[in-house]
């Protein structure tokens, strides 16, 4: 760096001498190069984001689309057993269909893989449904097997020799028939979001995680809302200044920074453990990120308390309201906006985390959707922890769209967040 | 400061409103008030002048016990106001303030209508019993803070959108509203310009005839204008205490004549 | 029987409400001065009956299903669960429940069905206990309260107190959520320590926790050394930290100094985004992305990348903190007082000179909180690590070999099954007392920093 002192001699400086311009420039050059290295830093990072939102959407706006096929299935009575809808011999039934299918097809197991192993079920419920179709025929669109999935996305490479390749020359040709026929299209993914767990990717969805993760965020609102905006306020406008609100306030600060997968740990031992309380629980997992998000919505609320003037709680106290009138209707009012602006912001918190919800178990696998927060299930985040540890080529596509579900829902709740600020928080 | 204007006054005898004696005041480790001994008379205005941080707002608040909620004061002494020691365990500070209005130094009407900025005070000590009570006593409210002819028709209007001397006579409408016999007022006038101060100060003398009123204020033509008597302070002792026109023409102590000569203050 | 005992507390706490409230209503049409408005004597009833039959509730809640498992394991037949580890038993209570549930499998004995049936009968009984004991303690509540009501019964103290009661107990919360991690986390530890040497943790450098899954080798020397699993967090931190520090410090240095407001106001919440990306997304991020970049970055340079290096977690730990950086250090320089930056300026310094020599000298203080701070993050950061980090233990610190931190070791230990009497499980949580230790110790230390150079400024 330039030296900043000018010199103390007597010697007179000379400005104008090519020197002292050779001395500005090489200063303004410094400069520069500090300009450039700070803008190269932002453009890394948002490389990084931009890296990050890339390689999630490239990956997984596929997952988005669902490949299918459509089937006549004819409820022949070879394979129906009219008197037991529910366990009639549905497997067969679809081999028959592929083999009529798939010109030149003999081996009635091997076209059949190319549906999903949910198409018997779709094939059963059809027929439950109504139970007239027996002996006719029906028309069902059905999701494809996952290496089918992928090779219809083309991200099954036709050119690999056909031992490294998951799809063999028959079956590839197989499809191809199904193709030039016009029977497979790929419309928008619903089971994506209507479907719970499964240990196919095409049949897999996030519905278990989303309620999983509704009961977990409603259960932490009901108890870290008002026992934050509790705390807060006791802090904030009756506790005297003493030892003991010190403590607490240390302790609130610093249970902020508690890596969260302690409170994982703390969960396991004491309400999994001492409490007996169950595993993979979303009621559990609500709890402890409860836990996790009082300290934030303490701080927040506390900020916004603070943030309405002194002369409101004067004016209230000098026309005889005691002090808990002041703050319920006067302070507490006016502070919402901020706590609520803080709260959800906590809530988004929340639900990205992931690390204490594994410990008490919601990685767990489960096929079906809670029906209350007392039913084992996983969570969003949870759900894309497993999926990202599944072998199957095709939950790659899947836990970047669960990512982008997680991510929309953390977009809409922030933009929630920053609406209210700006329409609601007053400056004094 | 020869062109003080002293208003003629009729000092009547009233009878004793507040009786203060031996009050202290201690913030933390600053002794604010030392012993001051004080009567205020009932339907007189009563001034309290002094340079900054005399102690004057601070014997000002001991007279609704707003110093409670400041966590290190510490109030010391024996303030009775009709015979009763307001600093008694029994009394609750809450309805003390009902019964001893304040006006703030800035004003500071809730973010609230008109409306629900008067009916406030008498909502939460539960002094009407329907609607058509809550809206008399709005009315006459702001009747007597002279403030009803500008906002009858707009009483659903937020209060901060009053101008602000507006704002401060809806701050004594909202005073007034709980019935009070005594009304404090913290340099009222202070965020004002000189049109609102003459309405504010017109309205204060027309208070008189109801009210016993306190008003602490920097200006010493206000309290030459408004007040009956006058107390003055300086650094937290009640230096002298009198008729309003003695105080100004013949004060007896050097302090006094000093400051209200301009030369400490 | 839950939903009725909740049904019948708040229809009792409203029916409290009501009642005293009409009774003051009618007190003061008879013509008495009521101290509280009538509003006060209702609220007091229904926080009178709400708050203690709430807490008896839940308090019921809680404990019943420990107290109902005790019971019924210790109806069993004499002898049945002599010699069994409490693995076995609780398999045992868990097959007991499936079949109070009506799951059978198989044909289970005749005992475990009696049990079952016992089971079954005691949580009807608990169930109807809870309700009858609820409607019970509301009805003397309601009671009690209805006789407060009088001309100067104060009630609206009454209701502030317990009002300000309830907000006490929140702020304690706080205090209960430490005690209880600190409880959890040393009480486990300690019987960690009764099954392994503490020496041998703290000083061990060997770290196998899948050993002593056979009995005999329970304790195994050696095999639960956390040195090299806190140096391989150690590693991961410094790569975040080589990363994450000067692109964070820079960003700050330029969005504090030289961008325009315009794209200052872009800028920073570009960069805050990056904070509010859940870190299992970071984590899948790394193992779908950078990996295998720096995978094939190795094979091209003939550099031994391993699979899971520590690079990958590293660096993408480090994009996480660059905004908590930037962050602080942004905060840091605007907090140097303005007339120390227009003095500088005035010597004819120039910008980047004010703020290499003025400003950033001032924010040191600062900037060394935020980035203490940042590390306390690192070495907490569960997800990226366990998704992207290896799971095998070395001594090493080489950033491209493969290591395993803390955290990973924590969820990887208690992931599954657990049971509280292996060494195994409690290992985590002797590694989740290290860890808290250690982030608590930096936390402290960070917000002193923070705070002491608030004050020199304030």
């Amino acid at each position: 760096m330039t030296d900043l002192s000018l010199q103390s001699g007597a010697r007179p400086v000379d400005w104008t001498s090519d020197q002292a311009g050779l001395r500005v420039r090489k200063r303004k050059a410094a400069e520069t190069r500090l300009k450039l290295v700070g803008l190269s830093a932002i453009a890394v990072a948002f490389a990084m984001l931009g890296l990050l939102l890339w390689s999630l959407v490239s990956t997984g706006w596929q997952a988005f689309r669902q490949t299918h096929v459509t089937i006549e299935v004819t409820y022949a009575q070879e394979f129906i057993t009219p008197g037991n809808l529910a366990r009639s011999n549905y497997r067969g039934l679809l081999e028959a269909t592929m083999l009529e299918l798939v010109p030149g097809a003999t081996d009635g197991r091997r076209v059949a893989a190319i549906l999903s192993n949910g198409a018997q079920f779709a094939v059963r419920d059809r027929i439950v449904a109504d139970p007239s179709l027996l002996g006719r025929t029906a028309t069902l669109r059905v999701p494809v097997s996952d290496p089918y999935d992928q090779l219809w996305k083309g991200l099954i490479d036709r050119t690999t020799p056909e031992q490294n390749r998951r799809l063999k020359n028959d079956e590839i040709a197989a499809f191809d028939a199904l193709v030039a026929k016009g029977l497979v299209s790929s419309p928008f993914n619903w089971a994506l979001l209507g479907n719970a767990d499964s240990r196919f990717p095409e049949q897999a969805g996030l519905k278990g995680a989303l309620w999983g993760s509704f009961y977990a965020l409603l259960t932490c609102f009901l108890l870290a809302f008002p026992i934050g905006i509790g705390a807060a306020i006791y802090l904030e406008e009756f506790a005297p200044k003493n030892r003991v609100s010190d403590f607490i306030e240390v302790n609130i600060n610093n249970l902020a920074a508690v890596p969260s997968v302690v409170f994982g740990l703390l969960a396991l031992a004491v309400f999994l453990g001492w409490f007996g309380m169950g595993r993979s629980i979303p009621f559990v997992g609500g709890l402890t990120l409860a836990l996790m998000t009082l300290p934030t919505i303490i701080i927040a609320t506390r900020a916004a308390l603070k943030a309405v003037p002194p002369s409101i709680r004067e004016a209230a106290l000098g026309v005889g309201a005691s002090r808990q009138q002041v703050v319920f209707h006067h302070v507490l009012p006016l502070a919402m906006p901020g706590i609520l602006t803080g709260t959800i912001i906590g809530l988004a918190q929340a639900l990205g985390e992931t690390a204490p919800l594994l410990l008490i178990g919601m990685n767990a696998f489960v096929t079906a959707a809670p029906g209350t927060p007392f039913d084992p299930s996983t969570a969003l985040p949870t759900q894309i922890f497993i999926w990202a540890d599944s072998p199957e080529r095709g939950f790659v596509s899947r836990t970047s769209a669960a990512i982008l579900v997680l991510l929309g829902f953390l977009v809409m709740m922030n933009a929630l967040a920053i609406y209210l600020r700006n329409r609601f928080e007053r400056r004094w | 400061m020869t062109d003080l204007r002293i208003v003629e006054r009729t000092v009547e005898n009233h009878a004793n409103k507040i009786t203060a004696r031996g009050v202290q005041v201690h913030y933390g480790d600053k002794h604010a008030l030392k012993d001051v001994d004080v009567d205020i008379l009932d339907k007189t205005v009563t001034a309290f002048i002094g340079p900054s941080g005399c102690g004057k707002s601070t014997f000002l608040r001991c007279l609704n016990r707003m110093n409670d909620t400041v966590a290190t004061a510490r109030v010391k002494g024996d303030i009775r106001i009709d015979g009763v020691d307001i600093y008694d365990r029994r009394v609750d500070p809450v309805q003390l303030r009902a019964k001893v209005g304040m006006v703030f130094q800035k004003p500071n009407p809730f973010p609230k209508s008109i409306y629900d900025n008067v009916a406030y005070g008498p909502k939460i000590h539960g002094l009407t019993r329907n609607k058509a009570e809550m809206d008399a006593v709005v009315e006459t409210s702001l009747r007597k803070a002279a403030l009803w002819n500008e906002v009858k028709d707009r009483l659903q209007d937020s209060g901060t959108s009053l101008s602000g001397g507006q704002q401060q006579r809806l701050c004594i409408a909202r005073a007034v509203a709980t019935s009070p016999e005594v009304l404090l007022m913290d340099e009222p006038c202070s965020a004002l310009d000189p049109i609102a101060t003459a309405q504010v100060e017109e309205l204060i003398d027309d208070l008189r005839s109801q009210f016993s009123v306190v008003i602490v204020t920097h200006s010493m033509q206000q309290a030459a204008r408004v007040s009956q008597r006058t107390a003055f302070f300086h650094l937290g002792h009640l230096v002298e205490y009198g008729e309003t026109g003695n105080i100004f023409t013949n004060p007896r102590d050097p302090r006094t004549e000093s400051y209200i000569t301009g030369r400490i203050g | 029987m839950t939903v009725i005992a909740f049904v019948l507390l708040f229809s009792a706490a409203c029916l409290g409400y009501v009642l005293n409230l009409s009774a003051a209503r009618s007190l003061r049409a008879g013509g008495a001065r009521l101290h509280s408005l009538g509003s006060f004597h209702g609220g007091f009833a229904a926080l009178l009956v709400l708050v203690p039959t709430f807490l008896f509730v839940v308090l019921w809640l809680v404990f019943q299903a420990p107290v109902i498992d005790r019971m019924t394991m210790a109806a069993l037949p004499p002898g049945t669960l002599d010699g069994l580890e409490t693995g076995a038993v609780q398999l045992i209570l868990a097959e007991i429940k499936s079949i109070a549930g009506g799951r059978i499998f198989g044909t289970p004995e005749l005992w475990k069905l009696a049990a079952a049936d016992h089971l079954t009968g005691l949580r009807a009984l608990s169930a109807n206990l809870m309700v009858g004991l609820t409607a019970a303690l509301a009805l003397v509540l309601l009671v009690i309260a209805r006789r407060t009501v009088a001309p100067d019964f104060r009630a609206r103290q009454g209701t502030e107190g317990i009002i300000k009661g309830l907000m006490i107990f929140c702020s304690t919360v706080a205090i209960f959520t430490t005690i209880g991690i600190i409880a959890s986390l040393v009480f486990e530890t300690m019987r960690f320590f009764q099954m392994v040497p503490w020496h041998e943790f703290l000083f061990g450098t060997t770290w196998e926790p899948q050993m002593p899954i056979r009995a005999d080798q329970i304790a195994a020397t050696g095999a639960f050394g956390w040195l090299p699993v806190f140096l391989g967090t150690l590693v991961i931190t410094v790569v975040a930290l080589v990363f994450a520090v000067p692109v964070g410090l820079l960003s700050a240095i330029y969005l504090n100094e030289f961008a325009s407001p315009g794209f200052r106001r872009i800028a920073k919440p570009v960069l805050e985004i990056l904070a509010g990306v859940p870190t299992v997304v970071y984590g899948f991020f790394a193992v779908l992305t950078i990996a295998p970049a720096l995978r094939s970055f190795g094979e091209m340079t003939g550099l031994p990348i391993a699979p899971n290096t520590a690079m990958a977690a590293g660096l993408v730990m480090g994009v996480m903190l660059i905004p908590f950086i930037s962050s602080f250090a942004d905060d840091a320089l605007s907090a140097v007082p303005r007339t120390l930056r227009d003095g500088a300026l005035a010597l004819g310094a120039t910008r980047a000179e004010t703020v290499m020599n003025v400003l950033f000298p001032a924010a040191i203080p600062g900037i060394v909180g935020g980035v203490l701070l940042a590390v306390s993050r690192a070495i907490g950061e569960t997800m990226i690590v366990v998704m992207a980090a290896g799971l095998i233990a070395k001594m090493t610190v080489n950033p491209l070999d493969s290591v395993t931190t803390v955290t990973v070791q924590i969820v990887t230990l208690l992931i599954g099954d657990t049971s509280f009497d292996s060494p195994k499980t409690l290992a985590a949580f002797a590694l989740g007392f290290m860890l808290f230790v250690v982030t608590l110790g930096i936390n402290v230390l960070a917000l002193g920093i923070v705070r002491k150079y608030r004050e020199v400024y304030d």
